[in-house]
């Protein structure tokens, strides 16, 4: 993998920002995105749709569901 | 009729055309007798044989937040900019959520969200598809964001009647208002169907006008050059209310919805019935439901899209119907035929007239047509008389839907 998780990040960051509206900087790895980011499960679909658009990496539905927080997508783009 | 019936007035209006993108900017530029018509640069273009449309004059996409307009068709786009306008104007009326209703309409719902999610699923599989995909292609969907986005809990309905059903909604809306199921309705209509699909349908239909050299010229109703309608895009929309409501919050008063009549052809799936039975009988019953005579109404916002079939036939059923003395104009000549969303801007347009108690006029009549024995308004605007008078928004739709709504002024 050639991006690191800064790069991932980034590219979260402006994923989620262009979906929801919440600016990029408050995507930080430690927050959860129900509690921290009220982001809804329709959106997380979105944002997995995109994801795997951006980084290549697809996530299944049965995945999706295990990824609580910001760190949690990093890692599973990472791997 | 009962004498104690609830009075339903209008106190906000909104709108995004191809000539504004809000009421005053299109009503201004109606009064200027400017065209928004202009040629496409779509990639679609050279597949079809009409080259040109009334595309919006403000994209929606740049006036709503950005999230919020990704989950939208743009038919939803323009009903929430209009909606939202019209909801200001009214002063953001407080009414509890049960008594807020929403009414409101498109002809063909989210095509253009169909078509191009049908591309996305055939070529890249189901789970590349918007969650949001059958929220943007519902035909209620307009509808239901408004009333997410006011929390109306009186009802959300879409009355679909092609291209009667913006003026449709506007009835229904009233009727709820009657029947005492609301005290506040949000009604009208949005179209969003410049889309290569639609133009070559409706140019199968022949109903387009060609005119590819002249598109600003290409609505000319009752002219006897005229060859077909030209397609528009946006959403018109009303703030309805109970008189007993809007004067205890004090309220402007735009106008009074006084009367709607609704019928139907059954005579042919496109063409109008040729004795204009069935737009007299709406416009008879409207005129009934207002209480009123013909005598009383000063001007008609005419259905007249510029087809040869339908302009001359509607002003004929007009003289039989309400007489030949109102001031009859078609604002199409400048908006093009938005479709679904042409009750609610025409709507908005008869409101303004009453209002400001003059009739644009309507462009393109370099040769009037034969068989019209109506007061129409071309060359220049020209004013309403002051005091009590009614003016009618006739809309028709293919299926043979006839719908016409009276106001009278404030």
């Amino acid at each position: 993998m050639a991006a690191t998780e800064q790069d991932i990040l980034e590219g979260l960051g402006k994923i989620i920002n262009e979906i929801t509206g919440i600016p990029a900087s408050e995507v930080t790895p430690e927050k959860n995105f129900v509690d921290d980011l009220d982001i809804d499960s329709l959106s997380m679909v979105e944002i997995a749709v995109a994801a795997q658009d951006e980084f290549g990496v697809e996530i299944p539905d049965d995945q999706l569901k295990n990824l609580k927080t910001v760190k949690d997508v990093l890692t599973y783009i990472q791997n | 009729m009962s004498a104690n019936r609830v009075r339903v007035v209008v106190t906000g209006l909104g709108a995004t055309t191809p000539v504004g993108g809000d009421v005053t900017s299109t009503w201004t530029a109606l009064l200027a007798g400017q065209s928004g018509v202009e040629t496409l640069t779509t990639d679609w273009i050279d597949t079809v044989p009409v080259k040109f449309a009334g595309t919006a004059a403000v994209d929606p996409a740049g006036v709503l937040p950005r999230p919020e307009a990704r989950r939208l068709d743009r038919s939803e786009q323009f009903a929430l900019v209009a909606s939202r306008e019209a909801w200001q104007d009214a002063g953001a009326p407080e009414v509890a959520p049960e008594r807020l209703g929403v009414v409101v309409s498109s002809g063909i719902g989210g095509i253009s969200t169909t078509l191009t999610a049908y591309d996305t699923y055939r070529e890249r599989g189901w789970n590349r598809l918007s969650p949001f995909t059958v929220p943007m292609l519902m035909p209620n969907g307009p509808a239901a964001w408004i009333g997410l986005d006011l929390g109306a809990q009186a009802g959300v309905h879409a009355t679909v009647s092609a291209c009667a059903s913006g003026a449709e909604a506007i009835g229904y809306a009233m009727d709820m208002i009657r029947a005492g199921r609301a005290d506040v309705v949000v009604a009208g209509g949005t179209e969003a169907a410049i889309h290569g699909l639609n133009m070559a349908a409706f140019a199968a239909a022949r109903a387009m006008s060609q005119r590819n050299d002249d598109p600003q010229g290409a609505s000319r109703p009752w002219d006897r050059d005229r060859d077909g309608f030209v397609l528009g895009e946006g959403a018109g929309i009303v703030v309805l209310e109970s008189e007993e409501h809007a004067r205890a919050r004090g309220a402007r008063v735009y106008a009074y919805c006084s009367g709607i009549g609704y019928s139907a052809d059954a005579h042919h799936i496109t063409q109008p019935e040729p004795e204009g039975r069935g737009q007299i009988m709406a416009m008879t019953q409207a005129l009934t439901d207002a209480d009123i005579t013909g005598l009383d109404v000063k001007h008609v916002n005419a259905h007249a899209t510029s087809t040869p079939a339908g302009d001359v036939g509607e002003v004929q059923a007009v003289a039989k119907a309400i007489g030949n003395h109102p001031l009859v104009t078609s604002t199409k000549s400048m908006t093009g035929h938005l479709l679904g969303g042409a009750g609610g801007i025409e709507s908005v347009f008869t409101i303004k007239a009453l209002q400001e108690r003059i009739v644009p006029r309507t462009i393109n009549i370099d040769n009037l047509d034969d068989g019209i024995d109506v007061d129409l308004v071309y060359g220049a605007n020209r004013t309403l008389p002051a005091g009590d008078i009614a003016a009618v928004n006739n809309s028709f739709g293919f299926g043979g839907h006839n719908v016409a709504v009276v106001f009278k002024g404030a």
